[in-house]
């Protein structure tokens, strides 16, 4: 056996963990923690109300303070977050898109407070719009002007924060929707051609900065449980990069060629059943995107095993990082040259996948890119293609998941006893966040924040860089709801069409046919048509199931309104009551349902409209809908209620015996 | 407001009655020319209810109130209606200086009920203005022309709309015509300019008033401001001259005769001895409700029609 000592060990890769929750403080102090152990970089989660541009006290965060990820306000909470953290040593990357200009501004402001020069920091903001629109929901302005903000921060950081990464393109959320690795490497590749094109287009950023600029384009990908697949997906991935760039681009320098990325590995095929086998997974994952030396990724976190069941407490969070130490440290991978040259079976697929993926990609191109083919949903289209046959593929068992269609007979889980095996956010955070809010607005100084606001404004308007006049609103204590309202105002607020207008649906079996004669039935003797309005409260983005009840609505009679996500419980109910509807239907998904759902009934009865019938749809817990009903909600559904004809017959139910009660 | 529209939307045979009763009070109350009523057409995502949104949000800070009604067909053969427009209508949806309404056609596919005319004639008494958006090119541009005191027809570039509206002889309706120039310069440019020229060829009821054809973003919201000076335009122009009673009173005797037709068929219009003689009874009638006038006739085509049996 050969001296430790001699070995030459590659580095690793960044260690980071996704994480933040409740404020700044308690997100600093779990950070602080996971650096002691090991970690050596930050991936900070933010709250939807952050991730959407309204401070904590807007009408559409309430209940969503703190859940999801730590909700950053303004430059002092970005300022307690990093406390005692050295900016100019650490890797931080931001989970944060449609307010990514904001949230980099306000982390280049508590750098300087803190003494830090902007071209010391190090680090990645996620900044991929496209998948937004395609998949995770929290845009916020329409396509063209997101355009823009993004080619602004990449003009911007390549000689402000020449080691910033301005963008990370993402296939990662691709695959979550559905995405074949072919489909994942030719829409995320397409999408930062996009972006370097609409850079190179600018007047100022000269020819010579382009060479520099495809340097730091990063991408974020996913890696699933075909782990073979994975180590040939991101070897075609690095080669095609090469190539284009090379091409595209006439990148002379091979180092700036180079496919960088991070990696989450695949939190959405954690298995709730059996959740210890999570760990197994979560390791064979982790070696699709570490085995392969020439496209090994450059920062990588990790899930916990029990996410499917809630948030991670710190200890399994540590767990998942033990994983990225034993594999980077104990074992001998780091050691070798690139263990798959020279392999036929890895080449063979290899180059399968590169050849499909340049096809599909060229077919969006000569669309007109990607925001061409997100407007005429033709990559949605093929997403959700993608996503019926595996979904199917799961359901008749052609696709084996452990303990989930397969061996599901077994000892029930030591790890999952008792009641503390997640974490639960205090309630209080919401309100303390909102306390520290108006504290600091009383604090800083009016005047600055206007002038800062109107330079931002005029800036924007007059086509200049985002950037230095969103540092500087950052400096003069700007929120982060006033600076994407003043973007509002310029950009407007884009509403993805939803296409349930276009869908189409098959002919109608004898159920519906049933359910379609009651509904004409008490439509005749309501003396109109039963009127539905169907809402999405909060900000939560997902709005399939809205989606599919609102066609089956229509398809069974009845008048459906449906006016898409992110809506305030009043506008709810000054629509029920403009719209004159019989019954109203809520779909929540982010958790937040009893504060909203309250919220909701509330209003009602101050608008006189406590007899109209009201039905929930969301994760909602048993105890949770319990209390619901309490509250006076007539019905509420959960995801293993798929039978939407038999949820049509009781919505007539519901209105029959209401409109009975009159 | 709602409840008055639950109540006028409602068919039963009691409440068919009190509505009437309640529309024939408030169109003779109604304070005249009273809310502006401007109808919003043109073809499926030609970007109408963009507009409708940038418009509130151009109106509301100067404090005026605004209503809209907003009419989707409804399935021939379920009934059912997907009210799915509504969705880019948000900018005013918790402010009570806004009112939307959506209405499923239910008539005929781009028709309007008579549900839509009471719900105008409501909104109207309460609103600065009142907007109807219907979706289609051809007969509904024909409907809603009888129920406003302005037409706007949302051309969408390049997609050959425009063409069909000025073939279907349609040129001579709208007081306004919008581009929508969003998706492409050079087109809507061109789009302009052919309008413009069908419109010169064309004739017009109204010789004094030329329809201007303004360039509009509902994307950015560019040209906003410019088409609500062209609405206030086109209200002092009918103001003039008191061309506002005559428009209105044509539009309401159109409203009686299509009321009538939808209802009885040309056999019950035979019965007030034809069209021609109908037309001339209406223009010597006096009595300025058009729900009123549609109730009594009706009656006398029912009596007649008893008679002969």
């Amino acid at each position: 056996m050969s001296d430790r000592s001699e070995r030459k060990r590659d580095r690793p890769w960044v260690f980071r963990t996704y994480s933040g929750h409740s404020s700044a403080r308690a997100s600093n102090e779990l950070y602080r923690t996971n650096l002691a152990r090991g970690q050596t970089g930050l991936s900070v989660a933010f709250d939807l109300p952050t991730q959407t541009g309204v401070d904590s006290d807007h009408p559409l965060a309430r209940g969503e303070v703190g859940k999801v990820g730590v909700p950053i306000g303004h430059v002092e909470d970005m300022s307690a977050l990093f406390e005692g953290i050295p900016l100019d040593q650490m890797n931080t990357s931001m989970t944060i898109n449609s307010t990514a200009a904001w949230l980099l501004s306000l982390y280049v402001a508590a750098a300087e407070r803190s003494g830090v020069d902007a071209q010391k920091l190090q680090g990645t903001t996620q900044n991929d719009i496209i998948k937004e629109y395609l998949s995770r929901g929290t845009y916020v302005f329409p396509p063209e002007p997101s355009m823009r903000l993004i080619s602004d921060m990449v003009a911007y950081t390549v000689d402000a924060i020449p080691k910033w990464n301005p963008i990370n393109v993402c296939s990662y959320h691709l695959q979550e929707a559905g995405a074949t690795p072919v489909q994942e490497i030719a829409y995320s590749f397409a999408t930062a051609l996009a972006v370097l094109d609409a850079v190179k287009a600018r007047d100022d950023v000269p020819d010579e900065a382009i060479p520099r600029v495809v340097g730091r384009i990063s991408f974020f990908l996913n890696s699933g449980i075909r782990f073979v697949e994975e180590i040939c997906k991101v070897r075609a991935m690095a080669e095609l990069w090469d190539q284009i760039t090379k091409e595209r681009y006439g990148v002379e320098d091979p180092k700036l060629r180079r496919f960088r990325y991070g990696v989450q590995v695949n939190s959405l095929g954690l298995t709730e059943a059996q959740p210890e086998n999570n760990v197994i997974r979560i390791v064979l994952e982790t070696l699709g995107v570490t085995a392969s030396k020439k496209a090994r990724c450059r920062a990588l976190q990790l899930p916990a095993w029990n996410e499917a069941l809630g948030l991670p407490r710190p200890w399994d969070q540590q767990w998942s990082l033990r994983i990225q130490q034993i594999l980077a440290y104990e074992t001998d991978l780091l050691e070798y040259a690139d263990l798959f040259d020279g392999s036929f079976v890895v080449e063979a697929k290899t180059r399968e996948l590169l050849e499909e993926a340049r096809t599909e990609m060229e077919k969006v191109l000569a669309m007109g890119g990607v925001v061409a083919a997100v407007e005429n949903a033709y990559m949605k289209q093929r997403l959700v293609e993608s996503q019926t046959a595996r979904s199917r593929a799961i359901e008749v068992g052609d696709q084996i998941v452990v303990g989930v269609n397969r061996f599901t007979e077994a000892e029930p889980s030591p790890l999952v006893e008792g009641k503390q095996s997640i974490l639960k956010v205090d309630d209080a955070a919401e309100r303390e966040q909102i306390e520290r809010l108006n504290a600091f607005r009383n604090r800083r100084n009016p005047e600055e924040v206007a002038a800062a606001l109107t330079n931002l404004k005029d800036v924007l308007s007059s086509g200049g860089n985002v950037m230095p006049a969103s540092i500087r609103a950052a400096h003069a204590g700007v929120t982060t709801g006033e600076w994407s309202d003043a973007l509002r105002e310029l950009f407007g607020e884009y509403r993805a069409p939803t296409g349930v207008v276009a869908r189409q649906t098959n002919g109608a079996g004898p159920r519906t046919q049933a359910v379609r004669e009651r509904v004409r039935a008490l439509s005749e003797q309501l003396g109109r048509p039963l009127k539905v309005l169907i809402g999405k409260p909060g900000l939560d983005g997902h709005s399939n199931g809205a989606e599919q009840i609102a066609v089956k609505a229509r398809d069974v009679g009845m008048e459906v309104v449906y006016e898409g996500i992110r809506l305030t419980p009043a506008e709810i109910v000054q629509s029920a009551r403009d719209e004159g509807v019989h019954v109203i239907g809520l779909s929540i998904l982010s958790g937040s349902h009893g504060v909203l759902v309250t919220d909701v009934l509330a209003l009602l009865k101050d608008a006189g409209l406590s007899g109209l019938p009201v039905v929930v749809g969301g994760i909602i817990p048993d105890e949770d809908a319990e209390t619901l009903r309490d509250a006076g909600v007539s019905r509420v559904y959960t995801p293993k209620d798929f039978d939407l004809t038999r949820i049509m017959g009781e919505i007539v139910d519901v209105v029959a015996e209401s409109s009975a009660d009159h | 407001m709602a409840e008055a529209l639950n109540l006028t939307d409602d068919q039963r045979p009691e409440r068919q009655a009190a509505a009437l009763k309640l529309l024939d009070i408030l169109e003779r109350e109604a304070p005249f020319p009273g809310a502006a009523r401007i109808g919003i057409t043109g073809a499926p995502g030609a970007g109408k209810s963009t507009l409708l949104d940038a418009l509130v949000r151009e109106l509301r800070p100067r404090g005026e109130t605004v209503a809209i009604v907003a009419v989707d067909p409804s399935s021939q053969r379920t009934g059912g209606a997907l009210l799915g427009d509504r969705i880019r209508l948000r900018s005013g949806s918790s402010d009570p200086g806004v009112f939307i309404r959506s209405m499923a056609a239910r008539d005929r596919l781009g028709g309007l009920s008579d549900a839509t005319h009471a719900g105008v004639t409501i909104l109207a008494l309460v609103f600065d203005r009142v907007f109807i958006e219907t979706v289609g090119v051809g007969q509904s541009e024909a409907d809603v022309s009888r129920l406003v005191d302005t037409l706007v027809f949302v051309a969408n570039p390049g997609t050959g709309d425009v063409l069909q509206f000025m073939k279907a002889g349609l040129l001579e309706l709208p007081d306004i015509f919008l581009v929508n120039k969003a998706d492409a310069g050079p087109i809507a440019e061109r789009t302009v300019s052919e309008l413009e020229s069908g419109l010169s060829l064309g004739e017009r009821s109204d010789a004094a008033w030329t329809p201007p054809v303004l360039l509009t973003s509902a994307r950015d919201g560019s040209g906003v401001h410019q088409f609500v000076e062209a609405l206030d335009a086109h209200r002092r122009h009918l103001q003039n001259d008191d061309r506002i009673s005559q428009r209105r009173g044509e539009a309401a005797r159109a409203l009686v005769i299509g009321a009538l037709q939808r209802r009885y068929g040309s056999f019950g219009l035979q019965q007030l001895g034809g069209l021609a003689s109908l037309r001339s009874r209406l223009a010597e009638d006096p009595t300025p409700s058009a729900f009123t006038r549609i109730a009594r006739l009706g009656a006398e085509i029912e009596e007649a029609l008893r008679k002969s049996d």
